[in-house]
């Protein structure tokens, strides 16, 4: 059985479309990276520090009261949430001056308010603000390692070309990512981060995958154009690269269903990563290093 | 639960510092060289001012023996100006990271935590996870107590309310201290403002053993016993002080302040405190734990309650088990017996994995599932890249042998390089990641290590066992 049979696309050529696409799409994410910068974006506590506490009643219970509570005890900026059992509620502080104890101080107040309906805490968690901000800068200076060493190995194993190619496609997919979860006003946690990971490694898995497959063929075919080299290496890998990318949506689509609240942002920041890695591959990675090797030929050529 | 505690390391120094200070005096007042102001200023140095400055000389070759200080003559010739060397900074505050990591580890494995993971992170933090802990309060505040127990003189001569409302000033070697009370139902009610000498006559340092007893009242206290050069110093001062009072301190909450009745020559003593049975365990545990040299500060607190711990394992756990069913069928499906192949490597990669995670003793996180996750993927995504080469290699018209030999050996390359730059990647992020990314790197790696086992050798055994056993005519892809 096969899904799709010998497949004849043309991505180099329908790249300028592709550009347009990436274009707005990195630019959704840089600006999404300046305002998490800047702090004004929707940063998790993990990130930003601050307290958050999840409770569950013994039966449902009312928001407002929860919130009259909270109020009551001078607690104020809480967020409180319901989940939808209507017996557990999520209260979230960020940013509070005091970070030790403030859990215990919503756990008081909460049971000093409502008196009728008894509650367990669930989880707690509180970040001071300096690990918080060390947390950010250690996250961002080891992706920005990894990538270097990408660069070098990528370099090593194929040219230079096809390093740098390799680091901006698996950046655009990041930043896209990224981007779209800032748009979408969702919280970056540590866990989305962990996502944006993923999602780098699987974007450069398809991506090497796809390289390879130029490298073999640059070899056996050199009587042929390098744009009809890299289009027919891409269809070659074509249902490889579907297999893998339905069975890892598989995975994924299951975790977002079936994997609770914890794991539901998880998983939708990896299906937007698969998705779009597997697009970058097709659409960035390859027609860059086209875009690169006939500029500079082109360049060589008039110097002469 | 898992804690992220910052040692105050340089609370630790001032305290260095302070008594390099009453170490000054003493062998200033040896050499008779009188002193005319002797201050400590900021954490690490000293101001001394003699009283004639022709003994500034004197001063300084008198303290010739203490090394670790650096002495500059100040502005004025009556002045020297002591600063505790850099070196012996770093040594002081490396020394508390060490200490504190001992001592918290004391404590928990006194309170009796099953596998609790106690580790430094970086030059002043302390990592602490506790899994299964019932009452987080109550491991927080065994765990963050400085617990430094000392028994200091009651000074009567001042009014301490006048002290307190700031009518009355304090000479540097008193202090004002609140001395906790304590309601019949074992609740703080109220403090009252207490002064004693600064100089305490011993510390917990000279503690042997601390255990929990009845008390009068129906509740607990404490008895602590000290050791022969402390019940002496003890003896000596309670024998010279009867009807005086002794302050007990803690954490520079007065406990006490009992009425000296006789000289206690057998070094013992107890904390009284109205304790519930629970509160008075687990101060005799930190007080036979030993202090902390500095005061810790806890940065990062996540609890996860067991329920919610069970409830979001349970459906990461059911959402990870329909995934795998999924793609177990799909391969079976798409690749037929090939594919079934592919799903024993899997399955065998799985378990290897989980093998080497429990070996390991790791402590799963999200991340680290994450991780786990990527790497299962990129071993579906290896019998992908093989089984799809091998059909191209038939659909080529090679014999069923040689094309599993050249899909093989094509798929190699390419499942190396994908390989290697991701462990690059999760090599980064072990290095200079914290905590949970680092969670991600290791079982990132550990699956992409596994599977290029699994993937270029498992599988293809089989393969050889079934050309070699019969003369394949058509392969089942």
């Amino acid at each position: 059985m096969e899904i799709l049979g010998k497949t004849k696309v043309d991505f180099i050529g329908k790249r300028y479309v592709a550009y347009a696409i990436s274009t707005v799409l990195v630019l959704v994410g840089i600006v999404a990276l300046i305002q998490i910068s800047r702090g004004s974006a929707n940063m998790g506590i993990d990130f930003a520090g601050g307290t958050s506490i999840q409770v569950k009643f013994d039966r449902p219970v009312d928001l407002g009261a929860v919130r009259q509570a909270l109020s009551q005890s001078g607690i104020k900026d809480s967020e409180p949430q319901q989940f939808a059992d209507g017996r557990s509620v999520m209260i979230r502080l960020k940013r509070t001056t005091s970070e030790a104890g403030m859990a215990r101080q919503v756990e008081d107040a909460l049971r000093g308010g409502i008196r009728d309906n008894s509650f367990i805490v669930e989880a707690s968690t509180e970040v001071g603000p300096a690990i918080g901000k060390e947390l950010q800068n250690k996250a961002l200076l080891a992706v920005a390692i990894s990538l270097a060493g990408i660069v070098v190995y990528i370099a090593w194993r194929f040219e230079f070309r096809f390093g740098v190619a390799a680091t901006v496609a698996t950046f655009h997919d990041v930043l896209a990512v990224l981007g779209i979860i800032f748009v979408l006003n969702k919280e970056i946690t540590l866990l989305i981060v962990t996502a944006l990971l993923t999602i780098a490694g699987y974007s450069l898995t398809d991506t090497v995958v796809v390289y390879d497959r130029i490298r073999e063929n640059l070899r056996a075919r050199r009587k042929e154009g390098l744009g009809d080299t890299m289009n027919a290496s891409i269809n070659q890998v074509l249902s490889r690269t579907a297999m893998t990318s339905i069975t890892t949506l598989l995975g994924a689509a299951a975790l977002f269903f079936l994997g609770g609240e914890v794991l539901h942002d998880f998983a939708f920041a990896l299906v937007l990563g698969i998705v779009i890695g597997t697009y970058s591959s097709w659409f960035v990675a390859s027609p860059l290093i086209y875009e690169w090797r006939i500029r500079s030929e082109a360049a060589r050529r008039s110097r002469r | 639960m898992h804690l992220v505690l910052e040692v105050q390391a340089e609370k630790a120094v001032e305290n260095a510092t302070e008594r390099l200070r009453e170490e000054v005096k003493r062998l200033l007042d040896k050499d008779k060289i009188e002193v005319a102001q002797l201050t400590r200023e900021g954490a690490t140095g000293i101001v001394l001012k003699v009283a004639k400055a022709a003994d500034r000389d004197n001063a300084q070759r008198a303290l010739g023996d203490l090394v670790v200080l650096d002495k500059v003559p100040g502005t004025t010739p009556d002045e020297l100006r002591l600063t505790l060397q850099a070196r012996e900074i770093k040594r002081i505050e490396d020394l508390a990271q060490r200490q504190s990591l001992e001592t918290i580890r004391n404590r928990v494995d006194q309170f009796g935590v099953t596998e609790p993971h106690i580790v430094p992170e970086g030059d002043r933090r302390i990592v602490v996870q506790l899994p299964g802990i019932k009452d987080p309060q109550r491991a927080i505040n065994l765990i963050g107590k400085t617990a430094l127990l000392e028994l200091k003189a009651v000074d009567d001569s001042l009014n301490p309310g006048d002290v307190a409302q700031g009518k009355a000033s304090l000479p540097a070697d008193l202090q004002l201290l609140n001395l906790r009370e304590v309601d019949d139902n074992r609740q703080v009610t109220g403090k009252r403002p207490i002064v004693v000498r600064r100089q305490p006559v011993i510390t917990g340092a000279n503690l042997t053993s601390a255990e929990v007893r009845p008390d009068d009242q129906g509740g607990w206290l404490v008895a602590f016993s000290l050791d022969s050069e402390g019940a002496r110093v003890f003896g000596d001062f309670t024998g010279a002080n009867v009807g005086k009072q002794l302050a007990i301190v803690l954490d520079d909450t007065v406990f006490s302040a009992p009425v000296i009745r006789s000289k206690i020559g057998e070094g013992r003593g107890q904390i009284e405190g109205n304790f519930t049975a629970d509160t008075a365990r687990d101060l005799a545990i930190v007080l036979r734990a030993g202090a902390l040299p500095a005061p810790v500060q806890i940065i990062s607190n996540l609890t996860v309650g067991p329920s919610l711990g069970q409830d979001s394992v349970q459906k990461g756990v059911r959402a990870a088990i329909l995934a795998a069913i999924l793609v177990v069928a799909l391969m079976a499906f798409y690749y037929k017996l090939s594919g079934v192949i592919a799903d024993f490597a899997l399955i065998l990669n799985s378990i290897m994995l989980v093998g080497i995670l429990v070996a390991l003793r790791a402590t799963l996180t999200l991340p680290g599932i994450a991780g786990i996750a990527l790497g299962i993927g990129m071993a579906v995504d290896s019998n992908v890249l093989i089984l799809e080469r091998i059909r191209e290699e038939l659909r080529l018209g090679k014999t069923v042998r040689s094309a599993i030999d050249a899909g093989y050996d094509k798929a190699f390359v390419t499942i190396v390089d994908s390989h290697v730059t991701t462990l690059i990647t999760a090599a980064a992020l072990f290095l200079f990641g914290t905590g949970p990314i680092k969670g991600f790197a290791v079982t990132l790696s550990l699956g992409v290590a596994i599977n290029l086992f699994s993937a270029l050798v498992g599988t293809r055994v089989v393969y050889d066992w079934m050309t070699a056993r019969r003369d394949l005519k058509a392969l089942s892809i």
